[in-house]
C-alpha cells in the first residue's frame, strides 16, 4: 500500500518551494521503489514552517518543516515513510503530529476546519470531514430560518465593518425583485491578512458552499466572487473548485436536485485597494471605475446592477456552513461580548511563527504576539503593531494587553478590521509610517471625495513639514485639523479611517516625528 | 526613457493586432460587467491594452468611449505599453515593510541599476510595485511572472535578475 505525503499547493507554501518539495519526493520515491502517493494539501496555517511535509502514519500525521528539496533525500535515508512506526522522529526537522504542535492545537477551528488537512479540489473529501451538512440543513429549512440562524450566531462582517450578516441578509430578504444577487468579496487587499486567499486555495468548496447557502437564504439565484489580481493562485483555484462543484450538481440550474438555481462566476480585479469597500466592488463588477457610491440605498436594496444584493466578506461566507450544520448556538458559544464565534488572525510582518490562528474572540494581543507568535523575527524588542490593516491603528507595546473584541479594540481607538496583525521591531520609523498611510491613500483612493482625494495629499505634505522639522507645532495642528476633516467628511473607510494610523503613530510614537532640527518656512 | 520608450513602441506594434482583438473581445462580451473580464483577456494576450481598442470596446459593449478609457486609466493593472519580458512585483507594504523590503527597492537601484515603475535598457525585466501579496507570514514578498516568493532578500533578488535578464543561463 502506498504512503500517503501530504505537500501543501497554498501560494505561501508554492513561494518557498513546495512545488519543488513535492517534485523530489516524487522522484526519491521512484529511485528507491517506494509507493508513495503525493497529495496537494491547503496549509495547516503555520506558514513559518512552509513547506510543511506530512506523511500519514498509523498514529496521525507526522510533520516535517520547513523542508527544502535538498533535504528530501536525507528524510527518506531517516525514514520517515515507514508507515506505522514514529517515522523520522530523530531527523531535525521532525515536528511530531501536526496535530500536536502547540501553535495548531490551541487553535478553535471552525471556518478553518478542513484547511490543510483535505486535498482542496476532492468533494469526497470534503465530504467526508463534514462538508455540505450546512447546505443539506438549508436546503430543508425556508429562506427565513436561515437568515434567523445566521443571525442568531452573532456573525459578523469579517472582512473588516463588521457590520451583522444576519441583518444584511434579512434586508436582502426582504426586498423584492426579479434577480437578486450574492457576492463575495475577495478583494483581500489589507498588508498582513491572507485568511481569505488560504480558503481560497484550501477549502474553496467551502466557500462555494457558504455562497449558496446565503443564496437560498435571500432567494439569490446568481453570485459573483471578485478575487484580487494579486492572487493568481486563488483565482485559478476557485474557477477549478467552481467546474468541479458544478459538474457534481452542487451549482447550476437546480442545487443538488432541489430545483432551486444557484451559479456561479469569478472576477479578477484589476490592482485597485479601493475596490475591497463593498459599493466600489459594486461598481467594478458591474465594469465601472471602481469608485465608491453613497449609502443609501443599501447594497442589500440597490445593489448589483441594481438589483438586491448580499455582498459578504470570503471568512464570513466560510463561517456559515459551520452555523448551519452545526447550530447557531455552537458557533457563538465561542467568543465574548458582542463578538461571538472564531476570528482567523493573521500573525504577519516581523513575527518568529507567522500564519494563520483560529482562536476564538477575548484572546489577547499579547498573547497572540508572544505566546503564539513568539515575538519579533530579528529577536529586537517589539515596539509597534499595526491592527485591522493600512486603515488600522499602530499600538505600542504597553497597549498590547488589549482583548481581540471589536469593542474593546474601538475603545482602545484601534480596530480588528479583517484580522490581519503586523509586527514591527525597534528599527521602524513611525513618522515613515504615518507619511505612508497618507501616501497609501493618495494612490488608491477612488478620487470621489475631497476629503480623501486631496486631504491625503496635504497629509503627505504636512507630515514631510513635520519631519523635516519645519513651522513643526503649526504643521501638527493642521495635520490634526486635517484628520478630522477626514475622517468626518470622508464617503467611506478609505479617506475615513487612514487618519487611524496617522494619529495613533503620532500620538504614540511622538519622539519620531521630533528628530530634525526645527526650522522656519522654506518659503 | 527616450530610446527605451522607443524600442517598447515598436515591440508594441508589432505584436497588437486589431482583428485578434476584436476576436478577443466579442468572446467576453456576453459575460454581466463584461469590461474589466475583456481588458484583463486584451493585456493577457498582447501584454497590454492598445488604446486603439476603446472606440472598439465601446461600440460592442454599448458605452462611450469615455467610459472605457476611464475605466482603463482606473485601475492599476492595465498597461498602455507592453512590459518587459519578465514583471516583477515587489511588495511595499506594511508587512514587506516591516522586513526591510525598501531596502531591497534600493538594492534593485544601486546594484541593478533598476528603478521601480520602469524596464531595463534590454527590455527583458520590469520591476513594480504591489500593495500586498497576501504572502505576509514570510515577508518581504514578490510576484515574478505570477510566481510568488517568499523570504526575498538581496541574494534571491540578485539571482532573479540575473536569470530574467540572461547574465545567467
Amino acid at each position: 500500500m502506498s504512503v500517503k505525503i501530504y505537500v501543501p499547493c497554498d501560494a505561501a507554501a508554492l513561494s518557498v518551494g513546495a512545488d519543488q518539495v513535492a517534485a523530489a519526493i516524487a522522484a526519491q520515491a521512484a529511485k528507491r521503489g517506494e509507493a508513495v502517493e503525493i497529495i496537494r494539501n491547503g496549509s495547516r496555517g503555520m506558514l513559518w514552517l512552509e513547506p510543511l511535509v506530512e506523511v500519514a502514519t498509523q498514529q496521525g500525521r507526522m510533520a516535517y518543516g520547513s523542508v527544502q528539496a535538498s533535504d528530501v533525500a536525507g528524510l527518506f535515508e531517516a525514514g520517515f515513510i515507514a508507515a506505522g512506526a514514529q517515522g523520522a522522529a530523530a531527523h531535525p526537522l521532525a515536528l511530531g503530529l501536526t496535530e500536536k504542535i502547540p501553535y495548531f492545537a490551541r487553535q478553535q477551528r471552525l471556518t478553518f476546519a478542513r484547511c490543510g488537512i483535505t486535498d482542496p479540489y476532492s468533494i469526497e473529501d470534503y465530504v467526508a470531514h463534514g462538508g455540505f451538512v450546512g447546505l443539506e440543513k438549508a436546503l430543508a429549512m425556508q429562506p427565513a430560518a436561515v437568515v434567523e440562524e445566521v443571525t442568531a450566531s452573532g456573525l459578523r462582517g469579517r472582512g473588516g465593518a463588521a457590520f451583522p450578516t444576519g441583518i444584511k441578509w434579512r434586508t436582502a430578504l426582504a426586498a423584492s425583485a426579479d434577480q437578486k444577487y450574492i457576492v463575495c468579496n475577495a478583494d483581500e487587499g489589507d498588508s498582513g491578512t491572507f485568511a481569505d486567499r488560504m480558503i481560497m486555495e484550501g477549502d474553496p468548496f467551502v466557500l462555494i458552499e457558504g455562497m449558496i447557502i446565503a443564496g437560498l437564504a435571500v432567494e439569490a439565484t446568481k453570485g459573483f466572487i471578485y478575487i484580487r489580481s494579486e492572487y493568481p493562485h486563488a483565482y485559478r483555484a476557485m474557477n477549478k473548485a467552481i467546474e468541479i462543484a458544478q459538474a457534481a450538481g452542487y451549482l447550476g440550474p437546480s442545487v443538488k436536485g432541489s430545483g432551486r438555481a444557484f451559479r456561479l462566476e469569478t472576477r479578477l480585479g484589476a490592482g485597485a485597494y479601493i475596490c475591497g469597500e463593498e459599493t466600489s466592488l459594486l461598481d467594478s463588477l458591474e465594469g465601472k471605475r471602481g469608485q465608491v457610491r453613497a449609502k443609501p440605498p443599501l447594497p442589500a436594496i440597490v445593489g448589483l446592477f441594481g438589483k438586491p444584493t448580499v455582498i459578504n466578506n470570503v471568512i464570513s461566507l466560510a463561517s456559515v456552513p459551520y452555523v448551519l450544520a452545526h447550530g447557531a448556538k455552537a458557533y457563538a458559544d465561542f467568543g465574548m461580548g458582542r463578538s461571538r464565534g472564531t476570528l482567523p488572525v493573521q500573525l504577519a510582518g516581523n513575527i518568529r511563527h507567522g500564519g494563520l490562528f483560529e482562536t476564538a474572540f477575548g484572546i489577547s494581543l499579547r498573547s497572540l504576539i508572544e505566546d503564539i507568535g513568539g515575538g519579533t523575527q530579528t529577536g529586537k524588542p517589539l515596539r509597534a503593531v499595526q491592527i485591522g490593516g493600512p486603515l488600522g491603528a499602530y499600538l505600542p507595546n504597553q497597549d498590547l494587553d488589549v482583548l481581540l473584541d471589536y469593542e474593546a479594540l474601538a475603545a482602545a481607538k484601534g480596530m480588528v478590521g479583517h484580522g490581519g496583525i503586523v509586527v514591527f521591531d525597534t528599527s521602524v520609523d513611525m513618522a515613515k509610517q504615518a507619511r505612508f498611510a497618507m501616501e497609501f491613500c493618495v494612490k488608491e483612493s477612488c478620487g470621489k471625495c475631497t476629503p480623501c482625494r486631496i486631504g491625503s495629499q496635504r497629509g503627505v505634505e504636512t507630515i514631510d513639514r513635520i519631519i523635516a522639522g519645519v513651522e513643526r507645532a503649526k504643521n501638527l495642528e493642521v495635520l490634526e485639523d486635517l484628520c478630522t476633516v477626514m475622517t468626518d467628511g470622508s464617503l467611506c473607510a478609505m479617506g475615513g479611517l487612514t487618519p487611524l494610523p496617522v494619529m495613533s503613530a503620532l500620538n504614540n510614537f511622538p519622539e519620531d516625528f521630533n528628530k530634525s532640527a526645527p526650522k522656519l518656512a522654506a518659503e | 526613457m527616450g530610446p527605451k520608450h522607443d524600442k517598447l513602441q515598436l515591440v508594441a506594434d508589432s505584436k497588437w493586432d486589431d482583428a485578434q482583438a476584436l476576436a478577443v473581445i466579442t468572446e467576453h462580451s456576453h459575460l454581466d460587467g463584461a469590461l474589466l473580464p475583456i481588458l484583463h483577456a486584451l493585456q493577457e494576450t498582447f501584454g497590454y491594452v492598445d488604446a486603439r481598442c476603446v472606440p472598439v470596446i465601446a461600440g460592442i459593449l454599448n458605452v462611450s468611449k469615455a467610459d472605457v478609457h476611464g475605466v482603463i486609466s482606473f485601475y492599476h493593472d492595465f498597461r498602455h505599453a507592453p512590459a518587459g519580458r519578465h514583471v516583477l512585483k515587489l511588495c511595499r507594504a506594511e508587512s514587506c515593510q516591516a522586513m526591510g523590503c525598501e531596502s531591497l527597492v534600493d538594492h534593485l537601484a544601486s546594484t541593478h541599476c533598476l528603478t521601480m515603475g520602469e524596464t531595463d535598457a534590454t527590455g527583458a525585466l520590469t520591476v513594480e510595485t504591489v500593495y500586498c501579496l497576501g504572502n505576509c507570514a514570510l515577508s518581504p514578498a514578490a510576484l515574478l511572472d505570477n510566481e510568488l516568493i517568499g523570504r526575498l532578500d538581496a541574494t534571491k533578488l540578485d539571482a532573479i535578475v540575473m536569470d530574467a535578464t540572461g547574465m545567467r543561463s
